[in-house]
């Protein structure tokens, strides 16, 4: 049961990633991710909020009431979340008039719930901060890559500088309206999970059934149909 | 002669075999080889229905229902172009279609082959790029995956290039269609496993990837400067009124002499195809029965509403029948037997939700004057479900009519 700590640190990036792999953290990977640097902020937001929630629950783990768990975990999480939120609005105004409500959203994000959940309730406390990080850093990648791919081909920068120069403004590039719109980020995430299950088929989902094929039915020695 | 092509394409097929030293590239062996001869193997396994029409001459039976469509596309394409032209005073296009056209023909309005040449230099380069992207495409998925490269890209680009406005850049053709190949049918295991249209998907794409290119207000008649909007987007401006108003009649929108989609534009020839799809049983009269029904009732249903702002509330059926890809959809894109519902019931029901939901879109959003690449791409995604209910409903009939039996006893 006891895993290493390097691989619960970095097992949720390629190998268990909470985006990619478990399927949650979806809609703020769509929201915040047309430009990086709402994506990065994003990404260190609900990190830090899931390094700190796991690491707070799992230290009174066991003076936690079972019946009162879930709320118990909330409060500690929604306690980060207003923290951070308001660190935010201190220093980096702008930004956080930009994610808007993404930031409280964190509350409800099913990864950080998960992990206070599946993990924190269950190890000491260093694992669990561990634990937090990988997944906030697994979180992070895909919102990095995202916002990277949106960025530059929605709109020809990153993080604001101009790389690609658009033809309104006299260069040759044709921004990609697509890029811009939240739908974009679901076929990014559909690419980024095809290139993942291609390197590591033992991701792949079992088939429930498959038809069976010509070579097969000879084994079997079935008659030919009709 | 044909002896001869079989033994020798029969000695080379062993080196793709399994075993054999090209064995990766069967599908490239394979594809040919099927298209020239007929290949002995059967099925074993499951139901299989045997019959004269196979899925390749299904395939080209489609191909050649939009063959009337895509003629007159060609010619309406260079009619625009020509006509616009002579308004304008320009006697010589630039670019190398222009020039290509100068030495060939000429520029006249009312010469047949001057504008079906103009056209063809627009048309050919769209079908040509898509033919070439998303052909490898395909072939390179089918050598990976290890299946075979089916017919039914035949059918995809040349309902893909139909569907493009003549005056869109090459570069997009390539990218609809790439996007179109792989998102909308590859990812999901090829042909026969797509949910949704691979063409509309690549449409889809550039629709909202490049509005500018796409949306039609301004910019499809194929000449450099010249902007006509399309009628549709005319209509949603200021009605039939307003329709009359730019010249454009009711005749010319059914025969095909409005700017618009290549192959979209004459609603009478888009019908022959309909004909032949119909005759041959290939593509579902059920399908466009029930997009025709769908449409005809919602659109007299705003007529009677009524609307001061919306002068789209008012145009009549036979109007949204000849503007913009309705009938093109109807017949060719709605009809699709891999993403429309498979039960003859359900297909009748989901060709009423997409007529519906086409004018919806056509005339209660104001941000989208067409609607029927969206309304289909929706009627896709609900197939499955619709045809959930009809099996359930029959379920449900036979089990009422067993109790029935038994307390009959």
């Amino acid at each position: 049961m006891a895993e290493s700590p390097k691989k619960i640190l970095f097992g949720p990036i390629f190998d268990n990633n909470p985006i990619a792999l478990q399927i949650l953290g979806i809609c703020s990977a769509l929201a915040v991710t047309g430009q990086m640097n709402t994506a990065l902020v994003m990404a260190a937001a609900l990190t830090a909020v899931t390094a700190f929630s796991n690491l707070g629950v799992s230290l009174i783990r066991n003076h936690i009431p079972s019946s009162i768990r879930i709320i118990v975990q909330m409060t500690i999480i929604a306690s980060l979340v207003i923290v951070v939120d308001q660190i935010l609005r201190a220093f980096a105004y702008g930004l956080s008039k930009q994610l808007s409500v993404f930031v409280g959203l964190i509350i409800t994000n099913c990864i950080v719930m998960g992990r206070t959940e599946a993990f924190a309730m269950k190890n000491p406390p260093g694992l669990s901060f561990l634990d937090g990080i990988g997944n906030g850093l697994g979180y992070s990648f895909i919102l990095v890559s995202l916002s990277v791919v949106r960025e530059l081909l929605g709109s020809g920068s990153l993080l604001g500088h101009k790389l690609l120069i658009p033809v309104t403004d006299g260069g040759w590039y044709v921004p990609n309206g697509l890029m811009l719109m939240p739908p974009s980020a679901f076929f990014l995430i559909g690419f980024i999970i095809w290139a993942l299950r291609t390197a590591k088929p033992e991701q792949v989902e079992h088939e429930e059934f498959h038809v069976i094929t010509n070579e097969e039915a000879a084994e079997y020695d079935l008659p030919l149909a009709a | 002669m044909k002896q001869k092509l079989l033994d020798l394409l029969k000695s080379k097929e062993h080196l793709f075999e399994k075993g054999g030293s090209l064995e990766k590239f069967h599908a490239l062996y394979e594809a040919p080889f099927t298209f020239l001869f007929t290949p002995a193997e059967r099925t074993r396994t499951a139901s299989h229905v045997r019959d004269g029409a196979d899925l390749k001459r299904v395939m080209i039976t489609v191909w050649f229902a939009t063959l009337p469509a895509m003629i007159f596309g060609m010619y309406a394409v260079g009619y625009q172009a020509n006509a616009t032209m002579a308004a304008m005073g320009l006697t010589a296009a630039e670019g190398w279609r222009g020039a290509i056209v100068a030495a060939l023909a000429g520029f006249d309005p009312g010469n047949i082959w001057h504008c079906l040449l103009h056209g063809a230099m627009y048309f050919l380069p769209i079908y040509l790029v898509t033919l070439i992207v998303g052909g490898n495409l395909e072939a390179l998925f089918a050598i990976v995956r290890g299946h075979e490269i089916t017919e039914g890209f035949l059918v995809t680009s040349i309902l893909f290039s139909l569907i493009l406005p003549p005056t869109i850049p090459l570069w997009q053709v390539a990218l609809g269609i790439a996007f179109g190949v792989v998102v909308g049918k590859e990812v999901f295991g090829g042909v026969g496993k797509n949910f949704l249209n691979p063409a509309l998907v690549g449409r889809a794409f550039l629709f909202f990837a490049y509005p500018a290119q796409m949306s039609g207000d301004a910019v499809w008649v194929a000449v450099d400067g010249a902007t006509r909007a399309t009628p549709l987007a005319i209509a949603a401006q200021g009605g039939v009124p307003a329709l009359h108003d730019a010249g454009v009649t009711w005749l010319d929108a059914f025969l095909g002499f409005i700017p618009g989609s290549i192959g979209e534009t004459s609603t009478l020839l888009i019908l022959a195809g309909a004909g032949l799809l119909i005759l041959t049983r290939i593509g579902s009269w059920r399908i466009m029965a029930g997009v025709f029904t769908g449409m005809v009732v919602i659109s007299t249903l705003f007529n009677l509403i009524g609307s001061d702002t919306n002068p789209m509330f008012a145009m009549p059926w036979y109007w949204h029948l000849v503007l913009g890809g309705f009938a093109y959809g109807m017949v060719f894109m709605a009809t699709d037997p891999v993403s429309a519902a498979m039960t003859e019931a359900g297909r009748f029901w989901y060709g009423v939700l997409i007529g519906v939901m086409v004018m919806l879109v056509r005339v209660v959003n104001p941000a989208f004057p067409e609607g029927m690449m969206l309304a289909i791409l929706f009627g896709n995604v609900f197939a499955p479900l619709i045809d959930y209910f009809v099996t359930q409903a029959n379920i449900r009939r036979r089990k009422r009519r067993l109790s029935l039996a038994g307390a009959g006893q």
